[in-house]
């Protein structure tokens, strides 16, 4: 023993345990996001247990198993449940009973102490709605405004469901369209009309020409108006036409509700469906998650507005700070002195890197937003004052204070590229005549692309992962539009965007609904995360074959 | 390229016509290359020397908004005349809210509403003091509200009230004052004796009841507890009075001052001595305490700060300072001395509370202007304005604008910049002891619902939290991070390190968030319900990776040879995987063993607070977030060590291990050292991970079980809300700059020491 401890091995062992750890903590984190993400688009089975507490009634209860745990029975009594004395550790189960608007919690805990026996009824039903979340019971009939009423027992009762839910997600995409484009152009018209009236008044215009321009803004703003009154009655009629079906469906408890399908935006008898239906209904739950707008305070739907805004303004981003890393690294390397000066800008520059994000954050909200921006605002957007356009926090904002973030890893990244290319090179191409913006241009800045893309991707990677500088200028919980749409200029610079990081805080942390919220959370945490791993992976391989090719030129 | 060769190359004899360009073209093609070459390095300059310029940028812009917390005040006179009434004494001065208006109360019961620019009189209002009888003294309020009483010679008093009413004719500000009478306009009859009022004063609380105290010239003390009712039917207010006599105190009364909450009643006497007065109840009112605040200098004015909570007095050799009632441990107050201003040298004349803030302004017999703040104990300006003594002063309530008068009744108004006088460095750093607080504490408590709210700034709870968060995090990571690191560069095989190095990299680019999700939704739960497993985990697992070490080390070693070195990590994956799942699955029963069922609540028994999201998440979280960072580094700087180094130390004979230990670490140990510190300066900045793992409260502590409100989390919660130019707004760009120059200073520290590094190396 003593020998063993005097070679060093156990040391080494210890040692090697560390990167183990790293390697499981790496993989776990990983695994469990992975995991518990993508594991909640899956159509479970519903299960039915009859919960037997001694001293009170049984009672039935109807839900999905979300996971199980088992604690010491003590903490399981201080949490309300009535454990025998003799019980040592309880095994409890938290279930998704669902029906918020009928029982007010829509997640509890169940011990398996008082339960009874554990069933899957085949006719259970799992609604997901607009509102209030989703729904357990058993269908009674699907009834339409004539009072025609279809039993749940029918043949036809399923294919007339599936119909009339199919129906009403059609018409909802056709009240979107029109509430989305049609009257978001005409409100947009209308308040162009509103500043352009405002703008008369400061240029200070007076006499025939103020008339003339008002009365044709009159006359435009009227027919605005009833171009609006048109599209009004056609979204009546829409909204009514929604309102033609209702599900009469009866709760675990025998309360029996009515639905109006309109509300429905799946239904799903999980019980009964094959290993493949579930399949299939997977895929189109995932796909709904990526390419919907969320719904219910966050906590349902999909995440495409803030898939949608990381990725516009990550774009924005690159835009900006390519050019400017990529020409300040070459004039470090290339042009600058090399003395004392120089080094410290250099070491300045790659500190910055190291600097906290959040201080950037403030900068930014500080210098842009409230400064340039309204600047910005008081030379440009006078007419829209005291409303600010640049003058608050918006995607321009944001992208340019993360452009000011990334951009010592460009600097750093084309410097280290600019740095490899082996002298021989460059001194080949002065030696022929080539002057130093020819030899920078056409042979070292194309042998350094792939450490310019490096950097840009990395770069890239840390502006999508980023979140405390955002929440300061320009991300929001909720944006009412995406920054990107048909309406001029196309491109709302000065819009707030949603983000995917920003939408794991709020919702994870600031949502009313944590239980509800979590399997959403993990499921955006994970988009995110392969969204950075690819680019990351990306840039460790370009990187890597890098090495490789100027180890082979330099040789 | 092809052109460069062209005009390099010569082009051969005999030919009638040379596809070479002539000399005149050639010469176009240098001009234009050499254009070319100066743009192309007059636009790289720029565009490089721009960007670092832009960087730096940031440390200045982000100067310039902290700087001007540590101005002092700024008083630049504006417009000069003499008050409007000069027949009789000014009992008081004061400025509306809008700086457009002054007011001045003279003993002859004349109420002034002047321009403030110009002194001429927009409104005067008489309060009707009846024939016969003269103004023996004059009382008032807290200023905000705006009430003044004036003590008659036939033992009445009369209360009145100014009010403004506001209209925008034209987009244009109109003030129009009035006069009130909240308790009618008859003087309201104070003393039975008729005897005059030589000090009166007034108080209202807000929660209805107003109490006037008066000292006749006969040395009695009267407590007036004045309510108004209305009759239902004719709709005509009635004023009832209910009279009390206080305690008699030693000494001659010189100054009445009542809290507004009509509980406490101070009066100062001509020695001093301030008597503090309980007259909650005032039948039984009783004098609970005598303090010598003169010290033998006579107290010449006193006046509470906003909120009546302190207050301050004025001695007769300039003196200034703070006291207020503090609660000792057996729930008695006392009143207390809690700091002094910087000494005026002249006996104070007047002083003049600011209407929002802790602050007040004094003038002297020598014409000197103070301007002092209470919390931070600040004197932000000082100096002689006056050639004559001054008599009265005045502040506006936005605090823009100061007014103050001579004794030959001369009234300069100034101009005010005073915009930050709560902050210094003592308030920020030092212990300060707030209102309402035993003793002199750190305190974060920037906002809260009231206007008479004391803000309390000090950054030492944050920078503890910071350290803290950092503290734990690093106690995480660095074994691990630096073991591994040790052991990746040195002992593992380039296969299983082709594996480790980018997963430690993907590790590295994890966005917080995510992890700080975990932290909060995850982990918190879990450690609050695993705790034995978790402690276990931390304690036992060195051990258990020490047993298994061991008995690998006993296999006969035929079976031992088949796994080469350099593959033990691998072997332990399944070991750790093995001892943490157990751990997991034994912890309920721990629980149950050892604390009675749960150990959260058998901490919190034995005295240990316990928050589910503490010191111990954030710590492996962050730890989590900092590993990569130290590891690639140290890795970096293990692996470089040059190889001759330790092939010489190998072949004089000693293990692997003992290379380590007496040449790799030595060599590398600069670079181990700035990895620890580029892992430092992450965990201070880290702002997504502590602001979701933690719950964010201020406290002063190193509790693992306690959670920790950081530099950055803080700006992060409270920057969007803060009013933009505030003083909170700016200590929140100062917590981002001392951020940004600790992180900076640690990054530069580590980058030195790692290009020295990297210089031996070479030497070597």
């Amino acid at each position: 023993m003593k020998a063993w401890f005097k070679s060093g091995s156990p040391w080494i062992w210890m040692n090697g345990g560390a990167v183990a750890i790293c390697m499981i903590m790496v993989v776990g984190l990983i695994g469990l996001i992975a995991v518990r993400g993508l594991s909640h688009f899956w159509p479970s089975n519903v299960v039915q247990i009859e919960m037997t507490p001694p001293g009170f009634d049984s009672y039935q209860v109807l839900g999905e198993v979300q996971r199980q745990e088992t604690v010491p029975a003590a903490v399981a009594r201080d949490a309300g449940t009535i454990v025998p004395d003799d019980v040592e550790l309880v095994t409890r189960y938290l279930i998704k009973q669902g029906n918020r608007d009928v029982t007010g919690n829509d997640f509890a805990w169940y011990a398996d102490v008082n339960m009874d026996e554990w069933t899957w009824p085949d006719e259970v039903m799992v609604l997901e709605r607009r509102e209030w979340g989703d729904f357990y019971g058993f269908p009674v009939a699907l009834v339409s405004d004539e009072g025609v009423a279809v039993e749940a027992g029918s043949e036809l009762f399923r294919p007339m469901l599936e119909e009339s839910v199919a129906r009403s997600l059609a018409l909802h995409q056709q009240i979107q369209r029109l509430e989305r484009r049609e009257i978001g152009r005409i409100n947009s018209g209308i308040e162009e009309l509103r500043l352009e009236e405002r703008r008369l008044d400061l240029q200070g215009l007076t006499g025939a020409d103020r008339e003339d321009a008002l009365a044709r803004i009159e006359q435009e703003r009227e027919r605005l108006d009833q171009e609006y009154a048109v599209l009004r009655d056609e979204l009546d009629g829409l909204y009514a036409a929604t309102l033609r079906d209702t599900l009469r469906i009866r709760t675990i408890d025998g309360d029996v509700r009515d639905i109006s399908v309109s509300m429905i935006v799946r239904a799903n008898t999980p019980n009964t469906m094959s290993v493949f239906a579930k399949g299939g209904e997977y895929l189109s739950r995932l796909w709904s998650f990526m390419s919907e707008n969320p719904r219910e305070a966050n906590t349902e739907g999909g995440i495409f507005p803030a898939i949608f805004g990381t990725v516009t303004m990550v774009f924005v981003m690159a835009i900006m700070v390519t050019p400017f890393g990529i020409l300040a690294a070459i004039y470090l390397r290339e042009y600058a002195r090399q003395g004392p000066i120089t080094r410290i800008i250099r070491i300045s520059v790659y500190n910055l890197a190291g600097v906290p994000s959040i201080v950037y954050g403030v900068f930014g909200l500080g210098f842009f937003v409230y400064v340039l921006g309204s600047n910005i605002d008081e030379l440009f957007f006078e007419a829209a004052l005291p409303s600010p356009t640049f003058g608050s926090p918006g995607l321009f904002w944001a992208s340019l204070t993360l452009a000011l973030l990334t951009l010592p890893i460009v600097i750093v990244s084309t410097e280290e590229g600019l740095a490899r290319i082996p002298s021989t090179i460059r001194q080949g191409s002065l030696a022929l005549g080539a002057t130093k913006s020819e030899t920078l241009w056409k042979v070292i800045v194309p042998l350094a692309t792939p450490a310019m893309m490096t950097g840009l991707i990395l770069a890239i990677a840390r502006a999508a992962g980023e979140v405390a500088p955002l929440m300061l200028v320009g991300v929001v919980k909720l944006a009412p539009s995406l920054p990107i749409d048909g309406t001029f200029p196309y491109i709302h610079l000065e819009r707030q965007i949603m983000h995917l990081g920003f939408h794991i805080y709020d919702v994870g942390f600031q949502s009313p609904n944590v239980e509800a919220a979590r399997p959403l959370v993990y499921a955006t945490a994970l988009v995110l995360l392969m969204l950075i791993v690819v680019l990351n992976l990306t840039a460790i391989s370009i990187r890597n074959r890098l090495r490789e090719r100027y180890r082979g030129e330099s040789d | 390229m092809i052109d460069i060769v062209k005009s390099a190359s010569t082009p051969p004899p005999g030919h009638v016509r040379s596809l070479m360009p002539d000399a005149e073209a050639k010469k176009k093609l240098r001009r234009n290359r050499r254009i070319k070459d100066r743009i192309s390095r007059w636009g790289i300059s720029i565009a490089g020397f721009g960007v670092v310029f832009s960087l730096a940028m940031i440390f200045v812009y982000l100067f310039s908004v902290v700087f001007p917390i540590f101005r002092g005040a700024t008083v630049d006179p504006q417009n000069e005349y003499i008050v409007p009434v000069t027949g009789s004494v000014t009992d008081r001065l004061l400025l509306e809210r809008y700086e457009q208006l002054g007011i001045q109360h003279s003993a002859d019961g004349l109420v002034t509403y002047f321009e403030a620019g110009s002194g001429q009189i927009r409104e005067q209002f008489d309060v009707g003091i009846p024939a016969g009888v003269q103004q023996s003294s004059f009382g008032a309020g807290e200023v905000i509200n705006n009430t003044v009483v004036r003590g008659l010679s036939d033992g009445t008093a009369i209360v009145s009230r100014h009010v403004y009413d506001y209209s925008f004719p034209g987009n244009q500000r109109h003030i129009d004052p009035g006069l009130e009478y909240p308790f009618g306009e008859d003087p309201l009859l104070v003393d039975d004796a008729g005897r005059p009022l030589t000090l009166v004063t007034v108080e209202s609380s807000s929660r209805g009841g107003t109490y006037l105290v008066a000292v006749t010239d006969d040395g009695r003390m009267l407590l007036n507890s004045v309510s108004t009712r209305s009759n239902m039917f004719t709709g005509e207010t009635s004023v009832e009075l209910s009279r009390h006599q206080l305690p008699a105190i030693d000494g001659t009364p010189v100054k009445l001052m009542l809290e507004k909450s009509l509980r406490r009643l101070f009066i100062i006497d001509d020695t001093g001595h301030v008597h503090y007065m309980d007259v909650e109840n005032p039948q039984n009112a009783r004098l609970v305490q005598s303090v010598d605040v003169g010290r033998g200098q006579e107290i010449t004015a006193a006046e509470f700060l906003v909120g009546t909570e302190s207050l301050v007095f004025g001695k007769s050799n300039g003196d200034l300072s703070q006291w207020f009632l503090v609660r000792d441990e057996n729930e008695q107050r006392a009143l207390t001395h809690i700091r002094d201003f910087r000494s005026h040298g002249a006996s104070i004349t007047d002083i003049a509370p600011e209407h929002i803030r802790k602050g007040f302004l004094a003038v002297d017999e020598d014409g000197q202007l103070g301007i002092h703040y209470g919390t931070s104990s600040r004197t932000l300006f000082l100096r002689q304005v006056s050639d004559v003594p001054l008599k009265n002063v005045a502040v506006s309530q936005i605090n823009r604008k100061l007014m103050f008068q001579d004794i030959n009744n001369r009234v300069v108004v100034a101009d005010l910049w005073n915009a930050h006088p709560q902050l210094s460095f003592r308030a920020l750093w030092n212990r300060v002891w707030y209102e309402n607080r035993a003793e002199p504490e750190y305190i974060w408590q920037s906002t809260s619902g009231s206007d008479e709210f004391e803000s309390k700034f000090s950054l030492v709870p944050l920078t503890v939290g910071t350290l803290k968060a950092a503290f734990y995090a690093m106690l995480f990571a660095i074994p691990l991070a630096i073991a591994g690191a040790i052991y990746t560069a040195y002992f593992m095989t380039p296969k299983l390190r082709g594996i480790v190095k980018p997963s430690i990299e993907i590790m590295e680019a994890l966005p917080t968030v995510i992890l700080g999700f975990l932290a909060g939704l995850w982990l918190a739960p879990f450690a609050e319900n695993h705790l034995p497993a978790i402690f276990s985990i931390f304690l036992v697992m060195p051990v258990f990776m020490l047993g298994f070490a061991w008995l690998w080390s006993r296999l006969p070693s035929d079976f031992r040879n088949r796994v080469p070195d350099g593959w033990e990590a691998a072997m332990l994956v399944p070991v750790i995987l093995l001892f943490g799942y157990g751990a997991i699955s034994l912890s309920p029963f721990i629980e149950i063993w050892f604390f009675d069922g749960s150990m959260r609540q058998w901490f919190t028994n034995i005295g240990i607070t316990y928050d589910q999201r503490n010191a111990l998440v954030v710590g492996i979280a962050m730890g989590f977030a900092v590993i990569p960072t130290i590891f690639s580094i140290a890795e970096d700087a293990v692996f470089t060590v040059p190889k001759h180094l330790t092939q010489g130390s190998m072949a004089l004979g000693s293990t692997k291990w003992q290379t380590v230990v007496g040449v790799v670490l030595p060599t590398a140990s600069p670079g181990i050292f700035s990895a620890v510190m580029m892992g430092f300066g992450r965990a201070v900045g880290e702002t997504m991970i502590v602001l979701m793992a933690t719950g964010n409260s201020p406290v002063v502590n190193f509790n693992i079980f306690e959670g920790m409100r950081t530099l950055s989390a803080n700006i992060a919660v409270e920057l969007p809300e803060t009013a933009v130019g505030s003083s909170h707004f700016r200590v929140l760009f100062l917590a981002a700059l001392v951020l940004l120059t600790l992180t900076f200073v640690v990054n530069t520290i580590a980058e030195i020491v790692r290009q020295r590094l990297r210089a031996r190396y070479s030497n070597l």
